[in-house]
């Protein structure tokens, strides 16, 4: 059977990781290329590499730097950030990237799903979902969580896997940072909602977090995070054999 | 030295820079006639089949590649590629393919309906049988597949499978042809050692 995915998400910015900070055996920790051959060699299913570039500049040298990435490390990659056209799919599919986030930008051009969906197919769209409970309920925001939508955020996700997402990352703003564990809540009505895989993102901050999801909730296929495993907080290896001991399929690391 | 069939399906950057990463010579080619003078070939592909299938046949790259493997050139197919060897594939309407391996291509219909489609992730591999392409490869040893249809072949053509709710085809061999469901250039170590042990193969052809 597919095993649960244990995904770190870095953050780009003008070709460089921002808060990259003290890894053993690594002489340049802001570096996307090393970093994330770290993380490949620990074990880590997949990696996300988000783009929070504002400028041309900076939006060229992400491009640059996700090839030598996608030269170094063979294991599947999903880049997001600054993507609003098809032709911004195209830009990073061509760098290496196996699959593309969209946020913001499908929220301002509801086509854009369905029109990256067709050319390249549903496994190559991820939806990401900034998530949180305005008024008890489960509320759509824009912009990395600074503008609220109005919209439903479970009609917004069903919509969305209907019309070619392949997958949906669901990041709690309500436990993002938070370190209390995943919205166990929010990810249930995701679950219930739609039949693709769902990442669980926003809140995660020790391994017990990382168990309690995979068995409150069977139907969540991966888990991501940022910090506690920039941070040293969490090491994947030991996570692995952890989540293994608990009963919950994961990829042996090698 | 490997030569890629570059048909216009898919992305073969990852695949590309994976032979590159075993320190494999490759050659990307979209020209039929550069396919006889070929040591091995790899068809990659990702996408539909009639519209790959099509592609291929454009030009008379599919006749270039059956007289290869005709030869005894090694032929190694990922993913979608691997699917074109087969009879004939039910993906949106009945397509033939290339016929280099008996069987047909069918959606994945697992009988516990709560799974979902496409197979999607990293699972364990099997192995049926010994091949020269697993020679580097343990029983149990996790690969990544993304897919919706799978290869019905019968069993002396199957070298590996994985468990998705049914058996699923994940590697196939056929005198010298190989295919595998999943993808070795994102499947990590256990994906190169694969691509190696196809690289390193003693040619007769």
């Amino acid at each position: 059977m597919i095993t649960k995915r244990i995904i770190p998400c870095l953050d780009v910015r003008d070709g460089r990781v921002v808060k990259g900070v003290n890894f053993e055996g690594l002489n340049d920790v802001s570096s996307p290329v090393e970093l994330g051959k770290y993380y490949s060699d620990s074990g880590a299913d997949e990696l996300v590499f988000y783009d929070i570039t504002a400028s041309a500049e900076g939006r060229a040298l992400f491009t640059d730097i996700l090839r030598k990435v996608a030269e170094t490390i063979f294991i599947p990659l999903t880049v997001g950030g600054g993507i609003n056209t098809v032709d911004d799919f195209d830009r990073v599919l061509k760098c290496g990237a196996d699959k593309v986030s969209v946020n913001s930008g499908a929220i301002r051009d509801p086509s854009l799903i369905p029109a990256a969906a067709k050319k390249y197919g549903d496994q190559c769209v991820v939806l990401s979902a900034d998530v949180k409970r305005v008024d008890g309920r489960f509320t759509l925001l824009a912009r990395g969580g600074r503008d609220n939508t109005g919209l439903d955020a479970i009609e917004w996700i069903k919509r969305g896997a209907e019309n070619g997402a392949g997958e949906i990352v669901v990041n709690s703003i309500d436990t993002d940072g938070v370190k209390g564990g995943f919205d166990l809540e929010l990810l249930d009505a995701v679950c219930s909602a739609v039949h693709v895989p769902v990442i669980a993102s926003g809140g995660g901050g020790c391994i017990e977090d990382f168990v309690k999801l995979f068995q409150t909730l069977p139907d969540v296929d991966a888990g991501l995070a940022a910090s506690i495993f920039h941070f040293g907080e969490v090491s994947i290896p030991e996570l692995k054999r952890r989540l293994a001991a608990a009963g919950i399929n994961v990829r042996e690391v090698l | 030295m490997v030569t890629v069939i570059d048909y216009g399906v898919g992305n073969v950057f990852s695949l590309m820079s994976s032979l590159r990463a075993v320190g494999e010579e490759a050659i990307l080619t979209d020209e039929p006639e550069r396919v006889p003078r070929a040591e091995k070939l790899l068809l990659p592909g990702v996408g539909a089949f009639g519209d790959a299938i099509a592609k291929l046949r454009l030009g008379g790259m599919d006749e270039a590649i059956l007289e290869a493997v005709g030869r005894g050139v090694p032929l190694f197919g990922i993913c979608l590629g691997m699917q074109l060897f087969f009879d004939e594939s039910l993906e949106y309407g009945v397509h033939r393919g290339l016929g280099l391996i008996p069987g047909t291509v069918r959606p994945i219909e697992p009988e516990d309906r709560t799974l979902k489609i496409p197979h999607m992730g990293w699972n364990a591999l099997h192995i049926t049988q010994p091949s020269p392409i697993l020679k580097n490869t343990r029983e149990g040893e996790h690969v990544y597949f993304v897919h919706s249809f799978w290869a019905d072949t019968p069993a002396e053509n199957i070298i590996a499978t994985s468990e998705y709710g049914m058996t699923i085809t994940a590697a196939v061999q056929r005198e010298n042809v190989f295919g595998t469901q999943f993808h070795p250039e994102k499947s990590g170590g256990v994906g190169l050692k694969m691509l190696r042990a196809f690289c390193d193969m003693e040619v007769r052809a």
